[in-house]
């Protein structure tokens, strides 16, 4: 499991812990996630921004 | 040109792309007075304790944006007047024409009336030369308790600084947040020293002095008293401005055929400094560009306040919205929401444990637009 940085705002998204909320379930691969999916805190779209791995 | 952006920050950046989402052919010029190097800046008020350098911040040169946008770039190129009437812009030495023209500005940091050498962090360039006035220092005096304030007196803590914060409110984010959540914010940001209803004057030899005659000593003095959106050129030219430069729904300025977006805009007497708004007037603005009419429409947008020793995230209500704040507090968080008469929900301020609410209670408020 690995952790990524939104490379704008610096939320960090945890596979370990997903975003159940946004129903992302714990374990999901940052790959897995889909090209529409947004940073939740300022909005930029997976698409435009890779993030980056920390 | 086709379409000329003045600005190489975030809100300049986004258009050019949303433009090359739905046209590949369409003549792009972005021109910026600086280096149209690509960078983050919100990272700017989370990197020193990280120890990140200027270079370090930057995602993509100036060259690498051109080439993946297909676009033509000006960098170091100052834009001096705007002629609507000639669908012209000036750079002094020459004269650019434009089918329709983005004004993607920003902002300028608020200068307090502070006599003496005082910094603030509003670009890149500045961030190297706050950089550069820290190292070897120890105590710095921060002038203003915002957002921005709070964020960077959280990151330098964690950087090893002694850490002031002076601000004539009384509490920390005290435009954005109620009482409550203020006060918690304050006891968890530990380490810092408050002064709230002071007053700096003058930074002089190393001693910042108060209106109330007392005076600290300190090594570097950095204002984080909020931004001005850049008005003057839209002014200059005729265009309808209020704090920011006015758009209507669309975007358009009162000038025919120029556009304005990000943290010069005003929309409805809104101005909001932030990368959320620009995500989505970016959208509504690339299909306007394009022919396209498409109103622009704001959902509740939530400031995520990057202050790890006191996790923060506020969206405040429509300035002038009739309600009260309600809070409940509980060990490890303050939870206070802004509700109307009848009880709706217009806004919140989730502090500590309570920030995983954030989601929910988004989904609840009303559109801001
Ligand atoms: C320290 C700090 C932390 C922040 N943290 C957050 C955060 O956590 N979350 C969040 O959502 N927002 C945050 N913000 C706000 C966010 O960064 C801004 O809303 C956003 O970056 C604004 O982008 P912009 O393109 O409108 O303006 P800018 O990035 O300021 O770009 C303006 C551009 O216009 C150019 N320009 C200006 N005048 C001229 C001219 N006459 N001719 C040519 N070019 C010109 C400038 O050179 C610049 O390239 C933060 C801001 C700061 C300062
Ligand atoms: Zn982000």
């Amino acid at each position: 499991m690995r952790k990524w940085q939104c490379v704008v705002c610096g939320f960090t998204y945890d596979e370990a812990i997903g975003m159940p909320e946004d129903g992302i379930p714990a374990g999901t691969h940052w790959e897995d996630i889909p090209e529409s999916w947004n940073c939740p805190d300022c909005g930029v779209a997976k698409m435009d921004f890779e993030m980056a791995e920390i | 040109m086709d379409i000329v952006i003045i600005g190489g920050g975030l809100a300049g950046y986004q258009t050019a792309k949303e433009i090359r989402r739905t046209d590949r052919h369409v003549r792009l010029l972005l021109i910026s007075s600086d280096s149209a190097d690509f960078y983050s800046k919100p990272m700017l008020s989370n990197a020193l304790a990280s120890k990140k350098t200027p270079e370090s911040l930057v995602i993509k040169k100036a060259h690498e944006m051109a080439a993946e946008l297909d676009i033509e770039i000006l960098p170091h190129s100052p834009v001096e007047a705007i002629f609507p009437e000639k669908k012209e812009i000036s750079l002094g030495n020459r004269s650019i024409g434009y089918s329709k023209l983005v004004l993607a500005l920003g902002a300028d940091p608020i200068r307090l009336p502070v006599e003496g050498e005082v910094l603030s962090v509003n670009d890149l360039s500045d961030y190297a030369r706050f950089r550069e006035a820290l190292a070897g220092k120890k105590r710095v005096a921060l002038l203003g308790a915002g957002l921005v304030g709070c964020e960077f007196a959280n990151d330098l803590l964690a950087g090893g600084f002694d850490v002031d914060v002076f601000d004539i409110a009384s509490q920390p984010l005290g435009r954005l947040v109620p009482a409550e959540c203020g006060e918690w914010i304050r006891a968890n940001l530990k380490g810092v020293n408050w002064h709230f209803g002071a007053n700096a004057m003058r930074f002089e030899n190393g001693m910042l002095h108060l209106s109330d005659g007392n005076a600290l000593p300190f090594d570097v003095v950095l204002s984080a008293a909020g931004l001005k959106p850049r008005t003057g050129l839209a002014m200059n030219a005729g265009m309808a401005c209020g704090r920011g430069i006015m758009v209507d729904r669309f975007l358009e300025t009162s000038s025919r055929d120029v556009y304005a977006i990000g943290d010069c805009m005003e929309i409805e007497g809104l101005v909001q400094p932030f990368v959320m708004p620009i995500m989505h007037a970016s959208k509504a603005l690339a299909s306007n560009l394009l022919g396209n009419r498409v109103a622009l429409r704001f959902p509740a947008m939530p400031v995520v306040v990057k202050t790890p020793l006191s996790p923060t995230v506020v969206s405040p209500p429509r300035p002038g919205s009739k309600g009260a704040w309600h809070a409940e507090a509980e060990e490890g968080g303050v939870k206070s929401v802004f509700l109307d008469e009848g009880g709706k929900i217009l806004g919140f301020c989730l502090c500590g444990k309570y920030v995983s609410e954030k989601n929910s209670l988004s989904r609840a408020l009303p559109d801001l637009l």
